[in-house]
């Protein structure tokens, strides 16, 4: 399971935690994710700007 | 590391003091706005005094701003953290609550008990408006933070304007879509506040839901769920008025509803001159540039700054938008409007006045190139028409 940050806030989204309140239960892989999902902590940018942690 | 930064900041602390810190607590006198209208009325026999909020806000602020000047002062950059956590500020912006709640309680015993005319009622109306919509002010410094608790209290200071829907848009289309021509809540080259204040209501309002709706689609809940924020959130404001007309009557509902819609045009006021005409480019790939600097106008007038929260230092909160209002930086290279938001809301009633001080600015921004700036599509042809030849 990969964890992807947010290159302005510090929002993390863990593929193994999902983010629940968003929709996307536990489990849910960064691929089912819409590409125009914004950073729902600062929304100054979408998905496809996150960028992977390395594990 | 954050050992590190606190060792340092140990150190600055001693050698960097926040010339604003007290300051702050200012801001608190805006809520108390009814307090101060009743007292004057009180100590003067003058009725214009229920208009105290318009006047605090669109003479007073505006002269002292005249009065005190600006300060482009910003905390040194390894400092920004430990003044964010510093709990001091946060419980400032807190204390407007309570102190709102209480002003629009007293403002209905006013309405139903105190000897007023029709015109010193609705006076007070729009000082209690003044209150509620500073409230969308500090619901929206509070609706930033990731805190569960500091983003309830953004949906309760809300539900005075009936504007819980803006704790949503505001934070997942407008700040997506800023300083684009999608954006409901950016202002356009050529629009006058007058037009731009329908399409901003209407089209944040539209934009709010649909945003919760998508997130309710996915979480497999009805769209009318308690979950989702904008239904909760507007709860909050049938709640609230339905106590106060249950304690005070009906009579007071129109005051109520007078305060609500003056307060959210306020708030809408400031959308107004926050992006006025300020456009991101797109990309090659089509997507827009990333909101910079350039995409805010700005000001470091001291006075509306302390009222306000620090919300004219408006490009670092968009590059930005979780950090805490103490923390925020002046831009050298950010767009500044001539005067502080407080006077340039003045100046928005009035669109000749507007575009006669605000339209040159956004063309020299642009160095003169019209068809850069974000022109609003109605009148397209006659904007370019107008400044195409400086081009």
């Amino acid at each position: 399971m990969s964890r992807f940050r947010c290159e302005v806030c510090e929002y993390v989204y863990d593929e193994e935690a999902g983010a629940p309140r968003e929709g996307f239960p536990p489990g849910t892989v960064w691929a089912d994710v819409p590409d125009d999902w914004a950073c729902p902590d600062c929304g100054v940018r979408e998905k496809i700007d996150f960028e992977e942690i390395p594990a | 590391m954050t050992s590190a930064v606190g060792g340092e900041a140990e150190q600055q602390e001693v050698t960097w003091r926040d010339g604003k810190r007290y300051a702050w607590l200012l801001g608190l006198i805006i809520p108390t706005a009814p307090f101060i209208a009743w007292g004057l009325v009180s100590a003067t026999g003058l009725g214009l005094f229920w208009w105290a909020g318009p006047i605090i806000v669109f003479l007073l602020i505006p002269l002292v701003d005249v009065v005190i000047g600006t300060d482009a002062e910003n905390p040194p950059d390894d400092l920004i953290e430990w003044l964010e956590k510093d709990r001091y500020y946060r419980w400032v912006t807190y204390l407007y609550l309570p102190i709102q709640y209480v002003s629009l309680a007293v403002a209905c015993w006013l309405w139903t008990t105190h000897p007023m005319s029709i015109v010193d009622k609705i006076g007070l109306a729009v000082t209690v408006g003044i209150v509620a919509g500073i409230g969308i002010n500090t619901a929206h410094e509070l609706g930033h933070k990731k805190d569960e608790l500091e983003r309830w209290l953004s949906k309760i200071a809300l539900a005075q304007s009936a504007y819980g829907h803006f704790f949503i848009e505001h934070n997942r289309g407008h700040h997506v879509r800023v300083a684009t021509p999608e954006d409901p809540a950016s202002s356009r080259l050529g629009e006058t506040f007058w037009g731009f204040l329908p399409r901003s209501v209407v089209g944040s309002l539209k934009s709010g839901w649909g945003l919760e709706k998508t997130r309710m689609n996915r979480l497999g809940k009805s769209v009318w769920s308690l979950r989702n924020d904008v239904v909760n959130a507007w709860l909050m404001t049938v709640v609230l008025f339905g106590a106060l007309v249950a304690v005070f009557g009906v009579s007071v509902l129109p005051y109520l509803l007078i305060q609500a819609v003056f307060g959210f045009a306020l708030l809408e006021a400031v959308n107004y001159l926050e992006h006025y005409g300020l456009m991101r480019q797109k990309e090659p790939k089509g997507r827009y540039e990333r909101p910079a600097p350039r995409h805010s106008w700005n000001s470091n007038n001291v006075c509306t700054n302390v009222f306000l929260y620090h919300l004219q230092r408006h490009s670092d909160h968009h590059a930005n938008p979780t950090r805490r209002y103490q923390a925020l930086r002046h831009f050298e290279q950010a767009p500044q409007l001539p005067a502080g938001y407080a006077s340039m809301i003045v100046c928005a009633y009035f669109p000749p006045v507007w575009r006669r001080v605000m339209d040159k600015r956004v063309l020299a921004h642009y160095s003169g190139d019209v068809t850069l700036a974000n022109v609003n599509p109605r009148n397209r042809n006659k904007v370019l028409a107008r400044y195409g030849a400086a081009a």
